[in-house]
């Protein structure tokens, strides 16, 4: 590393999903000092809300958990979790970024023994599971929360139930008068991986999201199938807890449309094949149907899509739905359209309908960074421009998990040479 | 066998809003959205599909553009933005200057009486339009028709809201000016098909 007292050597990356992990980490292990952003009270970002991953079909605790190792192995990262940057200042090789650090009410001396949790009575919707469900409000994060610290509802803070939960805490870890924060951290790079949103399924008028209690998104499903999901991984409808054994997919929702999101956001076609067999393999007669305008498996997931092929229990239409209705005798799902193999119309009932719906840039959205740094294409993803500040992941287009971690290592490389330069 | 991109081309460069066309990635949802869908023989991603494979006879003499009651449903909900509604009723024209729509074909009789009709006075005559439609299938069956329904026109008749004017000789205010427009917009459109 180039000598030189006056500049900061550190690498600062914005966003501690899978793309933020990533970059750190790399960067770290060659020997840079890195400064970890991360909004969530936890690490881990949409990847830790993901049931399995395609097309190996493990669960993410996996690849997860190897990042959080190096994490906590390595020295040269710091992280700070429920932070975000507000401002940033200077040029490459000499940013000045100022960090809200937002109360989490919980010190670093929680043990995560519970005896909190266990004794709140007051319970808030988890946004964890899409506020599918209810938690206490202090809590873990989520099951396999890194770091491993409660949080709690900056709400309920202000009650009086949170400071009698301060006293009962064995370790004093609990502080409901904690307040933001603001940090200014010089560094030479920034590296921007801030992720992305589900799209907004109810802007979808004709497929009634929000109306129709049995349509879903696949986001959701995610949540619905996994054990620790708002149904203890039992996959049933939420009107009224049934099986769900007739359920269809529809792809595109809300992308490739000029009326919504206009670009394919790569990954639905592959997550609903995969959500099939979420399906498949708990109710061995469950039929699913799959409605796709054309299917995108990109390279070699296509093996992916030939293996979910040959489950016959699996229908293909080749359809773009028209609009959903919902029988309000049974609350089924009506799917309404036209098949376009064969020319029918078809309005078929199912048990649930799962809408694929796809990436919308936080770039575009919530996490904006200043234009002088940035120039954004015409969805609001980041076009780099060489100037110290990288984006990676889906800050620069909606990737799939595996091009994520390409992208982001290619941005820790970009940051590298930042610093290098001096 | 190769295709036969003639009659594409001629639907692209000189149908109304026939360049459109090109975009339409057949997702189907002009079909499942339309209101009348089941009734057309062909659905509006159908129609489309078939210009792009030359079937030039198949489509001009269809019905199914015909049958569109602009109701818009395909055309707000296209994802590629194609002004659907619009490229119907213009395959409808298209195939009426092309000489192969039937001539018999009820949505374009209707629309004939209809449009000379309100040329004529410069808006509807609702009296004439309706004394002409209903002897359209000739004078007995048309008598019975008005017969039928003579109480609901007598009351409208009283209310104000039909006029009596069996001959449509009333003509809007300016009605020399609509004639001059029209000449226009016809002059215009001639330039168009000769260039």
């Amino acid at each position: 590393m180039a000598e030189d007292n006056t500049a900061s050597h550190t690498i600062l990356v914005v966003g501690g999903g899978m793309s933020g992990l990533t970059a750190a980490v790399e960067a770290a292990e060659v020997g840079y000092d890195v400064i970890l952003v991360e909004k969530n009270p936890y690490l881990g970002g949409r990847v830790a809300q993901i049931n399995q991953y395609f097309p190996k079909l493990c669960t993410p605790s996996c690849g997860l958990e190897i990042n959080f190792q190096r994490i906590r192995n390595n020295p040269r990262i710091s992280t700070y979790t429920m932070a975000e940057v507000t401002h940033i200042a200077g040029e490459e090789g000499n940013f000045t970024v100022t960090v809200r650090q937002n109360p989490r009410h919980v010190n670093e001396k929680c043990t995560a023994c519970g005896v909190c949790a266990e004794a709140c009575t007051t319970e808030i919707d988890d946004p964890f599971n899409f506020d599918l469900s209810k938690v206490k409000a202090i809590r873990k994060p989520h099951m396999m929360a890194y770091p491993l610290r409660y949080v709690m509802d900056p709400e309920f803070a202000k009650s009086d139930a949170a400071k009698m939960l301060a006293e009962k805490c064995p370790v004093k870890a609990i502080e409901p008068d904690m307040e933001a924060k603001q940090i200014d951290i010089p560094v030479s790079s920034i590296v921007w991986s801030t992720g992305w949103t589900p799209f907004d399924a109810s802007k979808i008028h004709a497929y009634g999201f929000g109306h129709y209690q049995n349509v879903s998104t696949n986001m959701h499903f995610e949540r619905i199938a996994n054990k620790y999901g708002p149904t203890g991984g039992k996959i049933v409808r939420p009107s009224d807890g049934k099986e769900v054994k007739n359920i269809a997919f529809i792809q595109c929702a809300g992308s490739r449309d000029h009326n919504y999101l206009p670009y394919c956001s790569r990954v639905c076609c592959l997550a609903s094949m995969k959500q099939a067999t979420y399906v498949r393999n708990q109710y061995p007669d469950a039929k699913v149907t799959i409605y796709y305008i054309d299917l995108r498996a990109m390279d070699r997931y296509e093996a992916f899509q030939k293996k979910v092929e040959t489950d016959e229990n699996i229908t293909w239409i080749k359809s773009k739905p028209a609009s959903l209705e919902e029988n309000p005798n049974t609350k089924d799902p009506i799917v309404i359209g036209e098949d376009t193999l064969t020319g029918e119309r078809y309005a078929t009932p199912y048990d649930m309908v799962v809408l694929a719906t796809g990436m919308e840039t936080n770039t575009a959205l919530n996490a904006k960074v200043p234009a002088k740094f940035v120039s954004y294409d015409e969805y609001g993803f980041i076009v780099n421009q060489g100037n110290g500040l990288t984006a990676s992941g889906c800050s620069t287009a909606p990737l799939d998990v595996a091009s994520a971690v390409q992208s982001s290592t290619a941005a820790a490389l970009k940051a590298i040479q930042t610093v290098v330069k001096g | 066998m190769a295709y036969d991109l003639s009659f594409a081309k001629d639907v692209y460069e000189n149908a109304e809003e026939g360049h459109w066309i090109k975009m339409c990635m057949q997702c189907g949802v002009c079909a499942g959205s339309c209101p009348l869908g089941p009734h057309w023989e062909f659905s509006p991603r159908q129609l489309f599909q078939m210009i792009r494979a030359g079937k030039a006879e198949e489509v001009l003499k269809s019905e199914s553009m015909w049958m569109c009651v602009s109701c818009y449903h395909c055309m707000v909900r296209c994802p590629r933005g194609l002004p659907i509604t619009h490229i119907v009723h213009g395959l409808a024209r298209f195939a009426v200057e092309k000489k192969r729509a039937d001539k018999d074909q009820v949505t374009r009789r209707f629309a004939k009486i209809l449009w000379e009709n309100m040329e004529r006075g410069g808006r509807i005559g609702e009296m004439a339009l309706t004394t002409k439609l209903y002897m359209v299938n000739g004078i007995p069956d048309g008598v019975k028709k008005g017969m039928e329904m003579k109480d609901q026109a007598m009351s409208m008749l009283k209310s104000g809201r039909l006029k009596m004017d069996p001959l449509h000789l009333s003509r809007i205010r300016g009605h020399a000016g609509f004639k001059a427009m029209l000449k226009k917009a016809r002059e215009i459109e001639q330039k168009k098909r000769e260039s």
